[in-house]
């Protein structure tokens, strides 16, 4: 993964308020700013975060707007099923999606989509609120498995471990569980 | 995630907001909370240890409060900011107007933050369209940099012509994440100090008409300022087409710009300063350009300022859409079209949004069936929260501003008067929204008899914006201990006679207090419940808050009706493809309230 100065990534994250959509934003914003990436992110808050719909805009690189525009985003974390038609629109040809849930969906427009049960896996790891790091250590599983030219996540599954196990702002009980959460989404079974 | 690495740190534009705050001797700050604004006021406390200098911090009980609070601070010479919504900004709008007359000492800032979208808010309007109502100069950010050096510029147009300053944000500025680079902070000495002047602080009308004449030659003076004025942010282009743009709008247009490769093709001007604009700069742009586009949020405020408009096109032509938030595609069909280049098309969203819900467990929820249960006719005016999601729950039927629900309820009342079967009138209004704008309503309302019932829904703090706390549980946002307002005795002492409190968890209590609050209000006037249970998601309240401890589950005599679902819709309570509903024990809080719910007794506790 080449980080010249003239790397660019567009990511949409997207949930339900209460999933932490704009946890694991703040993560992948601040692993980028741990490269020395420059980064801009537009959130959800309000009162979309009782659960209603709630999207992240994460734009790495030099970019001047915190919005993606349709048709240009590189990838699509889906915490909930239905986000995938919902925001499908901001892909661009050959992006990524990385979805929670058990349906199968079907890719066009040469996407490629990974599906895990992020649900499922939270309930057996006993941790009911970490569907949001399961997503993104599946996510980051799946990277190697993309095409060369296709834009792989800007980051790997050390380096959000790493941030993780800095974040301050979440107690030591917190972080062990969402580091365990990370790890059993990281090690599911990608193919 | 506050981490210093290369010296940047990850900012949300209103934490970029309270940093340029910090770093510029605030010492007085104030704020009621609003979506976008809410998390500039804890940010900035936040930021304590690095200054000393903050003398004082709070949230008052509302817009107009915070206002005069911090305008005072001003008025002793100390560098002073209030923050809040934009529809905050009419709460306060009686001492912005005053003020700008009045003038400044230290500097001083409002923030107004605006929501076009709207987002989370009743209203798309325009603080810029106040700063020029109050004739005040208003600054416009592209991004939360570029908001965090307006602070430090906002300051110094305050102190130099003594006059309030409008920081104008919007929600894509407030809530955008940004790295930013952060440097030492010189902390300066601050002594308050009130030079005694009634003839300016106390200005009668004839005094008002001189201090009128003055803030206009200020207007004069700031319409000439070199530090505010426009930037060419693509100098070096030869054109007689030019885009004016400001806020997010400049972000948005320099970015597409570059994309269609178009940045060497028009001149791009960003307004820093929206009101007053740059005389030099309205003259260079009509004798300079033949074709002006403006692109702005949320109205006309640049494009109207440009008095010979013959070249220029923009919301006022149509150019721009009239309503609605200018997303970045908007601003490229917007540029597209002026520059001739066809559009792009775009996919639309298969599928709609989910709409926000009350949590699984909220107090609020189990109040607004029980209103139901108890007056399944009547009228429900309700009010600006969370609770406003009682819509979902068809126990809402008008949501005015902040406050109305008590105001609106006398108005159904008066209507009504005298017709045979005149409607019950149940209001439901938050606790820190009933602080903030509904003691007038029901000392009016108690004068004028008016038969209702208020439910003052007390979750014991301002749940929607990030549970800030109110004046029953005030928690000073600097530790300190304040002294607790107390909710039953401020509505006795608006001579209310019926006044009770009960817990909606207890829900069959609960409809029996409702229904002998309305009993009481036919004959007498108005009653008030206070349903009183503490927000699941408060983490300041701590341990105080327990869960709840009742497990249930669907029971086979389920025919999957879909009554709880349709009328008491808990994330909690799912409907199996099957028709048959069942508990989903991630979300389920334990509450135990769906058990009375069930007009089958279909939900039962699990033993």
């Amino acid at each position: 993964m080449a980080k010249d100065q003239s790397f660019k990534q567009q990511i949409i994250i997207s949930g339900v308020g209460g999933q932490g959509v704009l946890f694991i934003t703040g993560l992948l914003s601040q692993a980028a700013i741990d490269k020395g990436l420059a980064v801009f992110t537009s959130e959800t808050h309000g009162m979309a975060q009782r659960g209603g719909s709630v999207v992240s805009h994460l734009k790495v690189g030099g970019f001047p707007s915190p919005l993606i525009r349709p048709g240009r985003a590189d990838g699509l974390l889906a915490l909930k099923t239905e986000n995938i038609d919902q925001y499908r629109m901001y892909l661009k040809p050959g992006a990524w999606i990385v979805g929670n849930g058990t349906e199968e969906t079907r890719p066009a427009g040469g996407l490629s989509v990974f599906k895990v049960d992020a649900d499922l896996i939270a309930r057996n790891i006993r941790s009911p609120k970490s569907t949001n790091l399961i997503l993104l250590g599946f996510a980051l599983a799946c990277m190697p498995l993309l095409a060369a030219e296709q834009n792989k996540m800007f980051c790997t599954y050390e380096e959000i471990q790493a941030v993780l196990a800095q974040t301050e702002s979440i107690g030591t009980a917190r972080r062990e569980n969402s580091l365990k959460a990370l790890e059993a989404g990281f090690s599911h079974e990608t193919a | 995630m506050g981490r210093r690495l290369h010296n940047k740190r990850l900012m949300l534009g209103n934490e970029a907001i309270a940093r340029g705050l910090m770093e510029n001797g605030c010492a007085v700050a104030t704020s009621y909370p609003g979506t976008p604004a809410s998390e500039i006021l804890a940010a900035l406390f936040g930021f304590q240890d690095e200054t000393p200098v903050l003398r004082h911090i709070q949230w008052a009980v509302n817009e107009k409060v915070a206002f005069e609070i911090a305008y005072t601070g001003s008025m002793t010479g100390l560098r002073s900011a209030v923050s809040m919504k934009q529809v905050g900004l009419n709460v306060a709008s009686d001492p912005l107007m005053s003020a700008a007359y009045l003038g400044t000492e230290g500097g001083f800032i409002v923030v107004s933050a605006d929501d076009p979208g709207p987002h989370s808010s009743q209203t798309e309007q325009d603080s810029r369209l106040m700063a020029m109502m109050a004739k005040i100069p208003v600054l416009d950010p592209k991004s939360p940099e570029q908001a965090r050096q307006m602070v430090k510029t906002a300051f110094e147009l305050s102190e130099q012509f003594k006059i309030p300053v409008m920081l104008r944000p919007t929600t894509r500025v407030c809530h955008a994440r940004q790295d930013i680079e952060i440097g030492p902070v010189e902390k300066p000495v601050i002594k308050a100090e009130f030079k005694r002047n009634p003839a300016r602080w106390a200005a009668t009308p004839k005094f008002r008409f001189q201090l009128h004449l003055e803030l206009e030659e200020k207007l004069k003076q700031l319409s000439v300022y070199p530090g505010t004025y426009p930037v060419l942010l693509n100098p070096g282009v030869d054109t007689r087409r030019a885009i004016v743009v400001s806020g997010v709008a400049a972000a948005h247009a320099e970015e597409i710009l570059k994309d269609l490769n178009l940045f060497q093709t028009f001149s791009l001007f960003q307004v820093l300063q929206p009101y007053p604009l740059h005389a030099e700069f309205i003259d260079m742009l009509i004798n300079g350009y033949d074709e002006i586009l403006v692109i702005e949020e949320t109205a006309a405020v640049i494009e109207m300022q440009l008095a010979d408009r013959h070249r220029v096109k923009g919301r006022l032509t149509g150019a721009v859409p009239k309503a609605g938030e200018l997303l970045p595609e908007t601003v490229q069909d917007v540029i597209g079209e002026f520059a001739g280049v066809p559009k792009e098309p775009v996919e639309r969203p298969v599928v709609a949004g989910r709409r926000p819900t009350l949590c699984a467990g909220c107090p609020h929820r189990a109040s607004f069936f029980a209103i139901k249960r108890a007056a399944p006719k009547g009228i429900y005016t309700s009010d600006i929260g969370c609770y406003t999601l009682g819509l979902n729950l068809g126990a809402v039927d008008t949501v005015l501003c902040m406050g109305a629900a008590i105001s609106q309820a006398a108005g159904f009342y008066h209507a009504y008067k005298g017709e045979i079967n005149p409607p019950d009138i149940i209001a439901t209004i938050g606790d820190s929204t009933f602080f903030h704008a509904g003691t007038a309503a029901l000392i009016d309302a108690v004068a004028q008899r008016v038969r209702f019932v208020l439910v003052i829904l007390d979750n014991q703090t301002t749940a929607m914006t990030g549970n800030q706390p109110t004046p029953a549980i005030m928690r000073r946002i600097d530790g300190e201990q304040c002294v607790d307002v107390e909710l039953e005795a401020l509505v006795k002492g608006c001579g209310v006679g019926f006044c009770r409190v009960g817990d909606p968890y207890r829900l069959d209590e609960f409809v029996g207090l409702i229904k002998a609050a309305i009993r009481y209000s036919r004959m007498q006037g108005p009653a008030v419940v206070i349903a009183r249970h503490p927000c699941l998601i408060d983490k300041s309240l701590g341990k105080a808050v327990q869960p709840g401890t009742v497990r249930v589950e669907v029971s086979e005599n389920c025919d999957g009706c879909g009554y709880c679902i349709r009328h008491f819709e808990c994330p909690a309570l799912v409907m199996n493809p099957d028709e048959t509903v069942a508990v989903d024990s991630l979300l389920c809080s334990g509450c135990g309230v769906c058990l009375s719910v069930c007009p089958k007794k279909s939900i039962v506790e699990l033993k």
